[in-house]
């Protein structure tokens, strides 16, 4: 039974490794067959991580351990996300500690191991990249503790497992306006997270717009590969996290191999639709000012205060 | 049999030997003479207080050592729990000074009256009744000062920043006077049993005083805004290692003394008292991380950093003063247990902070973060200390600053539950600041690490910085040691925890249970298990390198150039900057903070088209200050200036003065009598 519960958990991980470069193909699809373009294919990512890890890893001059053990971080922290959010089961063995804000705070660690990279270069871009992606990784924080408060209040706690199992059992729970106003702000939180439009470009190449460029500019080879692939899967694990806290249906909440397969199948297929619905939005959006984006992330904010409000007035508590 | 006494005996015995070393020891083996003494103090006062947190109580009575009241001293687990800190602090700090001391800071004056600040820090939670406490709270005050203003040779902002302390400090003492003197009049006695059992005698506005007197004062001891003045002031201004006693160890005991005079001695009290706790602790997080976040000196970015921590802390209090208002002893139980457990975290991060910071001092003679750079590689042991001490201080795991503050937003997050409005409308914007300040937080802590430390060298002095000497490094090393085993192992103070939290009249059990080295809420769902955590991070990393190493074939990494954007080689004056990092914040927080720019440009003088020179200045000045106390300052002044008039010399008019002063004395007796 552990045995199936430890596999659950390895496999919620290796298709997070696995399949956060697909769905980058399945995203970059989407957006090019809109764009009236053919695309390059859905495995594109996968050849640009093969390249790049077989190519000489280097480091610039004067940059030191920060710089190195980054990427290393930035995987290794979306890594243990990905084992602790039930994507697909509840019963692993790691599901006790399951707690949101700590799947937060993982991810946060992420972010600033990549910003201090950032500085370590010394290069004019890396500092600004770094700067930028902490102004919005600080007000990111409040939102997302914010919604996770107006999550836990149902639930009367803030681990994820009995958050999925309450809501999997009880969905009239997840069409409650403080279910949906949650579900916004998250949804938010996440383009700015993972530094999709509006807040941010990821296919941009012009110094002065971007932010998570600008901090890995000075990376190449496998390390390269390591940044990219971290940012994929940090998409995939926040796609899975929202899938799993407002559409918790599928998941497995035994440790059988028949649903626990399933769950799989159903995890991968929630988050794709996900992900090409994100893509497809992605087509019509602009990319924010950076001093617009405060402001959205403000009106987000709101939204997760009003989620906890709502989430009190109405239950009646 | 117990250990207390005489721990207690000999930590004083050896400060009163440490300030007799200090003065008579020659001027070459001081430093080494007192810091040891020092550090045994420290030690002794960890004994006692660890003594006491595993169960141990000792009291004592000295009626001849001072007159009319006599000195009450006694000791419980919650003073055990702000003493062994403080003794911890103090160990390391003394251990530490012994190489730090140099720049005269070997001065027979500094040398004789550290240990005397060392030794009030950890007596007044010692303390037991009103004129004991005040007496070790003011030679606490005076002693640091001292401290504070030890290099006013070498910096004019020396003095300022002592004024700013002496009278800040000493209006706070003329407020916990006043609270404590109504209580003790109105109680019937003045040590603290006899406060405790008369507590109920006094009327609820002489309560409501009481409390709001010693909190403005505690307040303002922990650096709470608006009392904040004198911290980002004193704290950089003294000497490294005085900013670490006082920034680790001074500062909580306002949190001590909120502790013990709200709960134990007035056992609770009224609702808005801690709902005016909380607010002040939320304005000073965010405020305070706010602050920190501009700030371009590291140690005044330190000393914000405390006003935040400490707001935390005060937030927790207030929130368990609110749940135990409410009956909810539970989860009241745990909002002091995550105050506390974070007063604990921060001393630890924050010495180290402070410490390390002293050694970027004392290498480079740099406190400006936009000079400094490029010491990871000439000071990597100091870089590696700091970046320990930061990740403590951002709140993520597997820092040790992350468990106290999972805590606190758990006791938080679980008190909506509570049936009532204010508590659903506080707790979230209370929730909402925490989070506020702990992404604040990072931004600063990533700010100070990657500007300060990494990168490239901004000045000659940072580029010519040599590491600091083993004394330095070990002391450092212990602090480093203690913020790994909190951060590891926090389950091991749960039960010293619930002991102090009883002996501050909350009487519950141990509500933080530790199966299998997780953190485990008793009657609240949710678990943390940190040294889990740690574990499977490091293993993940350990497996990711394995997994490059073996898909690049093992190929050696090579050096390159960094890229020049097609132009030449950049400099070390192209990178950002303290001020350029923080650029984007103080825009979004424009409003807040306010600041003042001032661009002058100089045109060539034939022609008004081509400028000589543009000079742009930025300050962001703290606005509480400069509008709540420069008003302030500014009528006394001018009341000082108009009431020089009134001595004009003559002496016939002192004599009009006396006659009519005793004119309308008599005239007010008449009336009055």
């Amino acid at each position: 039974m552990n045995a199936l519960g430890a596999a659950a958990a390895a496999a919620q991980v290796a298709l997070v490794i696995a399949g956060a470069p697909w769905l980058a193909g399945v995203m970059r699809q989407v957006r090019a067959r809109l764009e009236g373009r053919a695309g390059a294919g859905l495995a594109q990512p996968w050849r640009d991580l093969r390249k790049l890890m077989r190519k000489q890893p280097t480091t610039p001059v004067g940059a030191g351990p920060a710089f190195r053990t980054a990427p290393l971080l930035l995987v290794a922290t979306t890594a243990v996300v990905a084992a602790l959010i039930p994507l697909a089961s509840t019963a692993t063995p790691v599901s006790g500690s399951a707690d949101l804000i700590v799947v937060v705070a993982l991810l946060a660690l992420g972010t600033v191991a990549l910003a201090l990279a950032g500085l370590d270069t010394g290069t004019a871009f890396g500092g600004m990249g770094a700067s930028r992606e902490m102004t919005i990784a600080a007000l990111v924080e409040p939102t997302i503790l914010m919604s996770v408060f107006a999550l836990s209040i149902p639930a009367g706690s803030t681990n994820l497992t009995t958050i999925v199992s309450g809501a999997a059992g009880n969905p009239a729970r997840l069409a409650s306006p403080a279910s949906l106003l949650a579900a916004f702000a998250l949804a938010v939180v996440t383009l700015a997270e993972t530094g999709r439009l509006p807040v941010d470009n990821p296919s941009t190449h012009l110094e002065l717009t971007m932010i998570h460029e600008a901090m890995i500019l000075e990376y190449s080879g496998p390390d390269l590969a390591l940044v990219e692939l971290g940012a994929q899967m940090r998409l995939t694990v926040l796609l899975g996290l929202l899938a799993s806290l407002f559409a918790p249906w599928g998941i497995a909440t035994t440790t059988h191999l028949a649903a626990l397969l399933v769950a799989l199948v159903l995890f991968a297929t929630k988050v794709t639709l996900l992900a090409a619905a994100l893509a497809a939005a992605e087509v019509f959006w602009a990319k924010v000012r950076l001093f617009k984006v405060p402001e959205l992330l403000a009106g987000s904010f709101l939204l997760a205060l009003l989620a906890v409000s709502a989430s009190f007035f109405l239950t009646g508590k | 049999m117990s250990v207390l006494g005489p721990a207690l005996a000999a930590s004083s015995m050896l400060a009163g030997v440490a300030v007799a070393a200090g003065v008579c020891v020659p001027r070459r083996a001081r430093p080494a003479a007192v810091g040891v003494c020092t550090a045994a103090v420290g030690a002794a006062a960890l004994v006692a207080g660890v003594s006491a947190l595993t169960g141990g109580r000792w009291s004592a009575t000295l009626p001849a050592l001072l007159p009319l009241a006599g000195v009450h001293l006694a000791v419980d687990a919650l003073s055990g729990l702000f003493m062994a800190v403080a003794g911890a602090v103090v160990a390391v700090v003394a251990l530490y000074g012994i190489g730090y001391a140099g720049h005269g800071l070997d001065r027979r004056g500094v040398q004789a009256v550290l240990p005397l600040f060392a030794w009030t820090l950890v007596m007044v939670p010692v303390a037991a009744s009103v004129s004991t406490f005040l007496l070790l709270w003011e030679l606490m005050a005076a002693s640091s000062l001292l401290l504070v203003v030890a290099e006013y040779r070498l910096r004019a902002s020396v003095r300022e920043a002592g004024v700013w302390y002496a009278v800040m400090t000493h209006l706070g003492l003329v407020a916990l006077l006043i609270a404590l003197v109504l209580f003790a009049t109105d109680a019937g006695g003045e040590t603290f049993a006899a406060l405790r059992s008369g507590a109920h005698l006094l009327s609820p506005a002489v309560r409501g005083t009481v409390f709001g007197l010693a909190l403005a004062a505690f307040a303002s001891k922990a650096g709470m805004v608006p009392l904040h003045a004198w911290l980002p002031r004193a704290h950089p201004e003294a000497p490294s290692h005085v900013s670490a006693l006082m920034s680790a160890a001074m500062v909580n005991l306002g949190v001590y003394g909120i502790v013990r005079v709200g709960f134990d001695l007035l056992g609770g009290g009224a609702r808005w008292w801690w709902l005016l706790t909380l607010t002040v602790g939320a304005l000073s997080a965010v405020y305070g991380i706010l602050q920190a976040a501009v700030a371009t000196d590291l140690k005044r970015l330190l000393a914000y950093s405390t006003s935040e921590n400490l707001g935390l802390v005060l937030i927790g209090l207030g929130a368990a003063g609110l749940f135990a208002s409410y009956g909810a002893q539970a989860l009241a139980a745990l909002a002091l247990a995550a105050a506390l457990l974070h007063v604990v975290n921060h001393a630890a991060f924050k010495a180290l902070l402070f410490l390390a910071a002293g050694s970027v001092l004392r290498a480079t003679g740099l406190r400006d973060l936009d000079a400094l750079g490029g010491l990871r590689a000439r000071m990597p042991a100091t870089t590696a200390l700091f970046a320990l001490g930061a990740l403590g201080a951002v709140a993520l795991p597997p820092g040790n600053g992350f468990i106290s503050e999972w805590l606190l937003l758990q006791s938080l997050i679980h008190g909506v539950a509570l049936p009532s409005v204010t508590m659903s409308v506080t707790l979230p914007l209370a929730v909402a600041a925490v989070a506020l300040a702990a992404g604040l937080a990072a931004a600063t802590f990533v700010k100070a690490l990657g500007v300060g430390f990494l990168a490239r060298p901004r000045s000659t002095e940072a580029a010519s910085a040599r590491e600091s000497p083993p004394s330095m490094l070990a002391a450092m090393g212990l602090c480093a040691l203690a913020i790994l085993t909190l951060a590891l192992v926090p389950g091991a103070l749960a039960a010293p925890l619930a002991r102090a939290e009883k002996a501050a009249g909350l009487p519950t059990g141990p509500e933080l249970a530790t199966p299998d080295l997780q953190l485990h809420l008793n009657q609240l769902s949710g678990s943390l298990s940190p040294l889990w955590l740690a574990a499977s991070l490091t293993a993940t990393v350990l497996a990711a390198a394995a997994a490059v190493r073996l898909v690049a074939r093992g190929r050696r990494r090579r050096q390159a150039a960094l890229w020049d954007c097609g132009a030449g080689a950049p400099t070390a004056r192209m990178q950002y900057t303290a001020t350029s990092f923080a650029e984007p914040l103080q825009r979004v927080f424009d409003d807040v903070l306010a600041p003042e720019q001032d661009v002058d440009v100089t045109p060539v003088r034939e022609s008004a088209y081509l400028v000589e020179r543009v000079r742009f200045q930025r300050k962001v000045p703290d606005r509480i200050e400069h509008r709540l106390y420069t008003p302030v300052l500014t009528m006394l002044a001018s009341v000082g200036h108009a009431a020089r008039r009134l001595a004009g010399g003559s002496v016939h008019r002192y004599l009009g003065y006396g006659f009519a002063g005793l004119i309308t004395l008599l005239v007010a007796l008449a009336v009055t009598r």
